[in-house]
């Protein structure tokens, strides 16, 4: 065996162990988009994914009670009650009429539980991101469990 | 104004165009005369670029709010530094941006080489000038910084108009740091455009040997450290801005600048398995497109919306520009390597697995295998949505469960590879340079582990960490002592000699010490500790050791924003020890919110204070308060990083050799033989440049 097939097989071994370490990663954080139409036709498993909802919150909706935050996501005509679970305070940004992400489960009663609430004021709409490599835009801001590196 | 701006860019494109046309048709026809004409054009693409630009920042000062550009991104109470910044606040002054750094690169090759390597200038030239051309089809046809506010009266009749006042600088923007991030990301971004130039020209122009390598090498370590300079700063900005006590989140925009970083880090290192094997020619010269067209990517992604991430809700018809463009890069670069692939015929073949050869080709393995992770994580809610019709996005652990193993074998090759002979290593020479490193690494991991360190791997990258520090130390302690034997020299004086006789090769230990530091900054990340709670006046929080009293709130009113701020007291070991304020200020043009934090930094941890907000329930502040340790190390190493590439790109000192008779052994053979793992091969040619 020459040092070109030594080589070849450590190589294998290496991508080999990457791709079990891929493949669990993406197990676990994998999130699906939905629009809040697509949300009534999902059916089993799917139902139970981890996934992100965005629309815009209905005027006078948001009603804050013990420790969690409810409010209404509206688009095209289609309405989602949403409960904010998280410890984190709301953006600031997040109001009536603001476009919101939200990311979370849908509970059996066919409430979305909402981890994390991101939102942008209707009124900055802006068209096209700033060029502003490696930040976040601006005029939105986050809450909730910001992904955080973990390990080194 | 706006007039001679939109001129200059429209001049600029068609000197960009004739360039390309004109370059292309004196390599055809072989008239230097057609050839230089080209150049000169090249160079003039600079000079017009800078007018445009500077008739943009000229309405940035004197506040000319007709221009649509300067209305979204500036106001008259922005102070002059960000005025100047505003330049790249938005889609079509960054696109500007880019062609003006562009054109810098370009002038300065043209101009530095005119009297030089005549065979591949020219190639260089018409490489150059396509891709400038593209970033000014863009500048004048797509995303015109200069448009002018126009309204229609009654009539229908559009009509100039006038505002009084900006809509003001994003508030995010207005720090420091953001002045300075974005220049050095795209000089990182646009830097790279050099050697892809070079890379393709050799090709094209089959120029003959490694040559267009050693022209480029520097060019390359140039762009990686603005790279890496941008990067930090993004990281530093993101920890001290956003308030959410951490510095990379694997977002998009932030991958998209990683990738070409590891691409290139990945050619700096292969680029010497050709210098000095003729191995892995093909490869590099891929390495070099791929890392082209990553930034171009990269420059997509940041401003196309088409990852739809936390980033963009927006979306924008300017990325298919981009796809076209990267297309057409890739077919060229397709077609020039399939015309010419005889041309990257391999010298060599690996001798052994335990050589600096394979330990160069693994680091390329997992840097790719990293590069395509990160890529594939990036672009898979893109990719899914092809493919399943579902929308899926993937979070950190993705990511970390497959870079934190990469980084950390990368931190193993960093140790051995510099100590690995070319060609073979003798199991002998494995035990004589590595027994005492690996037993120092080992003794750290267990007092490490004593301490507290239990997290596998910030236990493993703690033991890599002083494992690697010691080989470099030993690196540099072995040669010291050969010069400093001979010249009769102290060992300092011989350390620095040493270093400036051969700057890429100590400045590259120097980078990867700095890389280990970073990567114990990182290694603290398992140990972070948070603690968020409703305070009044007189209530405290304990984190740690710190006791944090909340002493008064108040409210400050400046020109700019309105800011609610806290006054906290902090105790360590229940003895006062600093004052904090963090703050949460709201800007007046734009009404939007920003967290001022608050951070103590030491070396062994930093205590970050967030003004999160008010309780909606009782109307009192809410404090957040994180314990992170060893970040500074991650600044202290991104600072070393930048150094040992500003000593690598020097040129090396070697006047006293001319003198000596030829009888007399050189230093470097000298070297050689003290340090068997260097060998052979590497004698001949180091400090070939």
């Amino acid at each position: 065996m020459n040092a070109r097939h030594k080589f070849l097989i450590g190589s294998g071994i290496i991508v080999a162990t990457l791709l079990a370490l891929a493949y669990v990663g993406f197990t676990q954080s994998k999130t699906y988009y939905h629009t809040i139409t697509e949300l009534s036709t999902l059916q089993g498993a799917s139902l139970h994914q981890r996934m992100r909802v965005s629309g815009n919150v209905r005027a006078g909706s948001i009603a804050r009670v013990n420790g969690r935050v409810d409010f209404v996501l509206t688009e095209q005509g289609r309405d989602l009650p949403v409960s904010y679970v998280g410890r984190d305070p709301l953006p600031d940004t997040f109001k009536d009429g603001a476009q919101a992400l939200v990311e979370g489960n849908i509970a059996p009663d066919n409430h979305f539980v909402a981890e994390q609430v991101q939102a942008k004021c209707a009124s900055k709409y802006e068209a096209a991101p700033v060029g502003t490599p490696a930040s976040p835009q601006p005029g939105q801001t986050s809450t909730g469990a910001a992904p955080r590196p973990s390990g080194n | 104004m706006d007039i001679l701006g939109s001129f200059a860019l429209l001049l600029a494109f068609l000197a960009a165009v004739y360039a390309v046309l004109a370059g292309i048709s004196g390599i055809l026809t072989r008239r230097t005369l057609l050839s230089k004409s080209a150049r000169n054009a090249g160079m003039a693409v600079f000079v017009l670029v800078t007018i445009a630009v500077a008739c943009l920042e000229y309405f940035f000062f004197t506040n000319d709010f007709s221009i649509v550009y300067v209305v979204e991104h500036s106001n008259r109470a922005l102070p002059g530094f960000y005025k100047f910044a505003a330049l790249w606040a938005g889609q079509e002054g960054s696109l500007l941006f880019w062609s003006w750094l562009l054109s810098i690169y370009a002038f300065l090759v043209l101009f530095l080489n005119r009297k030089r390597h005549p065979e591949l200038m020219p190639y260089v030239g018409v490489v150059l000038a396509g891709v400038q051309t593209f970033f000014l089809t863009l500048n004048n046809f797509v995303a015109t910084p200069f448009r002018v506010l126009a309204g229609p009266d009654g009539a229908g009749v559009m009509h100039l108009a006038k505002m009084s006042e900006g809509h003001g600088l994003t508030p995010l923007l207005q720090y420091p740091e953001m002045v300075i991030h974005p220049p050095m990301l795209y000089l990182g971004y646009t830097g790279f455009s050099v050697p892809f130039a070079f890379a393709l020209a050799a090709l094209l122009g089959r120029y003959p040997g490694e040559k267009w390598i050693h022209i480029t090498r520097r060019w390359t370590m140039v762009a990686w450290c603005f790279q890496s300079i941008g990067i930090l700063l993004g990281m530093h900005w993101a920890y001290a801005m956003l308030g959410w006590g951490g510095y990379w989140a694997w977002d998009p925009v932030e991958n998209a600048s990683l990738l070409p970083w590891i691409t290139g880090t990945a050619f700096l290192h292969s680029v010497m398995m050709q210098e000095k094997r003729g191995m892995m020619k093909i490869w590099n010269v891929w390495l070099v497109f791929t890392t082209f067209m990553l930034c171009i990517l990269g420059t997509m992604l940041t401003r196309s919306g088409v990852v739809s991430s936390v980033h963009a809700f927006a979306q924008s018809s300017i990325g298919s520009w981009f796809v076209g463009f990267l297309i057409i890069t890739f077919l060229v670069c397709f077609a020039a390597y399939w015309k010419n692939r005889d041309y990257l015929r391999s010298d060599n073949q690996l001798d052994s697995l335990v050589s600096r050869e394979s330990s160069f080709l693994f680091n390329n393995l997992i840097l790719l295998a990293a590069c395509f992770a990160v890529l594939w994580g990036t672009l898979f809610p893109v990719l899914s949505e092809w493919v399943q019709g579902s929308k899926i996005s993937v979070g950190a652990p993705f990511f970390n469960k497959v870079n934190v193993p990469i980084a950390l074998f990368l931190l193993l090759l960093t140790g051995v590879g510099p100590l690995l002979a070319w060609r073979k290593t003798s199991f002998d020479a494995l035990k004589r340079n590595f027994a005492w490193p690996f037993g120092g690494g080992l003794l750290a991991g267990i007092i490490g582990f004593a301490f507290g360190f239990r997290d596998i791997y910030s236990l493993l990258c703690l033991i890599l960490g002083v494992f690697v520090t010691l080989t470099i130390a030993s690196e540099f302690v072995r040669g010291a002592r050969v010069i400093s034997a001979r010249d009769g020299t102290n060992i300092f004086t011989a350390t620095g000699e040493l270093t400036m006789r051969n700057t890429r090769r100590y400045g590259g230990y120097v980078v990867h010490f700095g890389m280990v530091l970073i990567f114990i900054g990182i290694a603290g990340t398992p140990f972070n500790k948070d603690l968020q709670k409703e305070m009044g006046v007189g209530e405290s929080l304990r984190i740690g050791r710190y006791t944090i009293l909340c002493q008064t709130f108040d409210h400050i009113e400046t020109n700019n924003y309105t800011s609610n701020r806290a006054t906290l007291e902090v105790f360590k070991n229940g003895k006062s020890d600093m004052i904090l304020f963090p703050e949460r200020r709201t800007f007046r043009t734009s009404q939007v919110t920003e967290t001022m934090v608050a951070i103590q930094s030491s070396p062994l941890r930093d205590l970050y204070v967030v003004y999160a907000g008010e309780s909606p329930d009782s109307g009192k502040p809410v404090i957040h308060a994180y314990l992170l340790p060893l970040i500074k190390w991650i600044w202290f190493g991104g600072i070393v990083v930048v150094l040992g590439t500003g000593l690598a790109l020097l040129p090396n000192r070697r006047a006293a050799l001319v003198l000596r008779p030829a009888s007399e052994r050189s230093w470097a053979d000298a070297i050689a033989e003290a340090t068997p793992a260097v060998g052979a091969v590497a004698r001949r040619v180091e400090g070939h440049d």
